[in-house]
């Protein structure tokens, strides 16, 4: 059957990778190269990065960084961080990533999704899309790494993204993120109950038992992580084995 | 000695399958147009896209006639993804039907859910069963997982065809093949050791 997919997140602050606590705080750490080779070596099911600035700073993909990234990547790769065009995904997927990642430039464009998906099909095309919950609990999305407010609810503007052709949704919690305090099981079991494409959850992780609650509970169809991975001693393939103990079916090669 | 040609057509990423071919030690080249593809012992075929635009740029280059002619002269030809459901005769995307290269008689469909985990595009590894997965599948048990990422499958008209299966909205076809023509739904390229294990296997036969 098909597998839980366990995906590291690379989030990356030209020149180097960096990571944070509720999109703030951002703590330098390795070059996106080294961090590559490890995870290649690792054999991990798919790696994404993304360009957490590009949208902010009105940047385009950095296609020769990527092409070189792409070349230590004998697995899965989906890239994001400023896409703003059909152009802008050819030219990613032309150096070597698999998968584009858009989240800031389809919220201000939606019309994007279906443009991108009409030229290169849905499954290229993975939305990204980041919440906060206000004091009272309500959540609603916010692009440019968490800047910027949009009025949108998750699950609605997941619904209209599914719509338009994207071939999966990839759901942080921004207030959650780099907290390592678990996942928001609710969100993602909202997102994921509204549209047929697979929801990819995201920010928080902090142990595997955090995995476990938002695939049972929460109905994703894979778990992304970043801090898990690069400041404890858990392991994209123990995290796969611990799941597989629990009844889940991962990838064990 | 073996020269592999990987036809370029314009609607994907070809650095993969191009190091993950060259990483099994034989010659690769790229080719985007027919006279290019002479002294070739092996071609692929690969695609990310849709089926529409795929006809449509191997057309317009006379890729598909060329592709043919080689497939005559007793060249195998391995169609990844895209690429292998464009051996088939018939594409539906879009409701429209999309004649393909017809190397291999079946219909490409879209993939249909049967039960409320079947999320499509399916997206990730998945398992490839067989009994007998003939030349491509040497060395490689039943059951590894490779990995898949599209929303339209192959349907047979033959199942004599259906080299190996993987279960997902039922059962669907994941490697088809005939003669010295094959199609692999997933990415071997993609999928590390087996992938890899897979492509040597064809570039030896």
């Amino acid at each position: 059957m098909l597998k839980i997919r366990v995906m590291p997140v690379l989030l990356f602050k030209p020149p180097t990778l960096v990571k944070g606590r509720g999109f703030d705080s951002w703590r330098r750490i390795e070059v996106p190269q080294t961090a590559i080779r490890v995870y290649n070596m690792r054999e991990v099911d798919e790696l994404v990065l993304v360009d957490i600035t590009a949208s902010g700073e009105g940047r385009s993909p950095d296609l020769q960084l990527i092409d070189q990234l792409a070349d230590d990547c004998f697995m899965p790769f989906a890239v994001g961080g400023g896409i703003r065009s059909v152009e802008d995904v050819r030219g990613l997927l032309s150096v070597g990533a698999d998968k584009v990642v858009v989240n800031s430039a389809a919220i201000e464009t939606p019309n994007l999704i279906d443009a991108i998906t009409a030229e290169f099909g849905s499954q290229v095309l993975v939305v990204s899309i980041d919440f906060r919950r206000d004091a009272a609990g309500k959540a609603t999305v916010h692009s440019h790494s968490g800047s910027r407010p949009t009025g949108l609810d998750p699950v609605a503007w997941a619904q209209e993204a599914a719509r338009r052709g994207a071939g999966e949704i990839l759901l942080t919690s921004i207030e959650r993120d780099g907290n390592m305090e678990g996942y928001d099981v609710e969100m993602t079991r909202q997102v994921s109950a509204s549209v047929s494409i697979p929801v990819i959850a995201a920010g928080g992780a902090g142990n595997y038992g955090h995995m476990v609650d938002v695939l049972e509970n929460g109905g994703a169809a894979a778990v992304a992580a970043a801090s898990i991975f690069h400041f404890t001693e858990q392991t994209p393939k123990e995290a796969k084995i611990y799941l597989r103990e629990r009844g889940f079916a991962t990838r064990l090669a | 000695m073996t020269k592999v040609g990987i036809i370029d057509f314009k609607t994907c990423n070809l650095d993969s399958i191009r190091r993950a071919s060259e990483s099994c030690g034989v010659e690769v080249i790229v080719a985007d147009q027919p006279g290019e593809l002479a002294g070739l012992t092996h071609v692929i075929l690969p695609g990310v896209g849709t089926f529409a635009r795929g006809m449509e740029n191997l057309k317009a280059r006379g890729l598909d006639a060329a592709i043919h002619e080689l497939v005559a002269a007793d060249v195998p030809c391995l169609g990844i993804c895209l690429g292998m459901q464009l051996l088939g005769e018939v594409g539906t995307e879009g409701g429209q039907e999309i004649p393909g290269l017809g190397l291999i008689p079946g219909r490409i469909e879209r993939l249909l859910p049967r039960r409320p985990g079947d999320r499509i595009p399916h997206i990730g590894w998945n398992e490839v069963n067989f009994r007998d997965g003939g030349p491509l599948f040497a060395d490689i048990p039943s059951g590894r997982d490779f990995y898949f990422v599209h929303s339209y499958h192959f349907v047979t008209a033959d199942a004599k065809d259906v080299m190996a299966t993987t279960p997902y909205c039922g059962m669907f076809s994941s490697v088809v093949g005939r003669e010295i023509v094959f199609g692999t739904q997933f990415h071997p390229e993609k999928s590390q050791k087996w992938g890899i294990r897979l492509l040597r296997n064809f570039f030896s036969y």
